[in-house]
């Protein structure tokens, strides 16, 4: 199977998160599609590691400990930033992202 | 020519991904945008398996439906959010992100349309399997681990700092 099927649908997928995060102004789905575009970067690590392995590569998994960091890096960033957004509907009532146009002045 | 099974059930996962990932963009209420968000995650679950990455199917699903989304669900709930207040966009702007969104795609696809990758081999590889990866991780990437496990702590300490009440 071409690898390039993974290629296009990660795109897809990295697409729709870009999309999401300009579309929306809602904080909560902003987030969710920061996640989404995580995660379609993982599909594409995870398939570039298939193709290294198929290769006869033996550092191949690689890949896959990137991809486990990524995993890492995303759960810490959502503790922290859903603290944030809560802090902020706490204050203003709100999630809209526009809210934080008061902090410009 | 006949597709593979191999390639029937890859269409199938990344047609439901595409279409639950759509979902979560655009439904208004924020409850659904999460459960669409949960399907997503599970097919890719499924490719991780399809790819024989077993481990990472497994740690996708544990962390990601099983932590990071209910986080998620958590906090919509506790805010009662539903889609009668949900902020919306000037339509020109969401047509903007649209756009730009789309025009992305285009140019990513134009870009890697010809990129020239060896095809997957459909016979499965060891390098997924939880000892080997566990091998990988623990002789050459120690120190990132340990980093990764400070990481976890600044980020559990500055989750409580920032939603304790007025400190």
């Amino acid at each position: 199977m071409p690898v390039q099927y993974y290629i296009f649908l990660s795109i897809a997928l990295f697409c729709i998160g870009v999309m999401g995060v300009l579309m929306r102004r809602n904080a909560i789905i902003i987030f969710m599609c920061v996640e989404l575009m995580l995660n379609a970067v993982n599909l594409l690590l995870v398939a570039f590691s298939k193709m290294w392995a198929d290769a006869g590569r033996v550092d191949a998994g690689g890949a896959q400990i990137f991809v486990f960091f990524i995993m890492v890096v995303a759960a810490a960033e959502v503790a922290a930033g859903l603290a944030i957004i809560v802090m902020v509907y706490r204050n203003s009532q709100s999630v809209d992202i526009n809210i934080m146009n008061r902090l410009k002045n | 020519m006949g597709m593979s099974l191999q390639q029937i059930v890859f269409g199938v996962l990344s047609i439901i991904s595409i279409i639950s990932a759509l979902g979560v963009i655009l439904s208004k209420n924020p409850v659904t945008s999460v459960l669409c968000l949960i399907v997503t995650f599970f097919t890719i679950a499924g490719h991780y398996i399809m790819l024989n990455a077993q481990f990472l199917a497994v740690v996708h699903i544990i962390v990601y439906a099983g932590a990071i989304m209910v986080l998620f669900l958590f906090v919509i709930m506790l805010m009662n959010l539903n889609a009668e207040i949900e902020p919306q966009k000037r339509n020109w702007l969401k047509y903007a992100g649209a756009i730009s969104g789309g025009a992305l795609l285009l140019v990513l696809l134009g870009a890697l349309r010809e990129a020239e990758v060896t095809p997957l081999q459909s016979g499965s590889t060891e390098i997924g399997l939880i000892s080997n990866l566990g091998k990988t991780l623990f002789n050459q990437y120690v120190v990132p681990f340990e980093v990764s496990s400070i990481l976890f702590l600044s980020a559990m300490v500055g989750a409580v700092v920032i939603g304790k009440r007025e400190a």
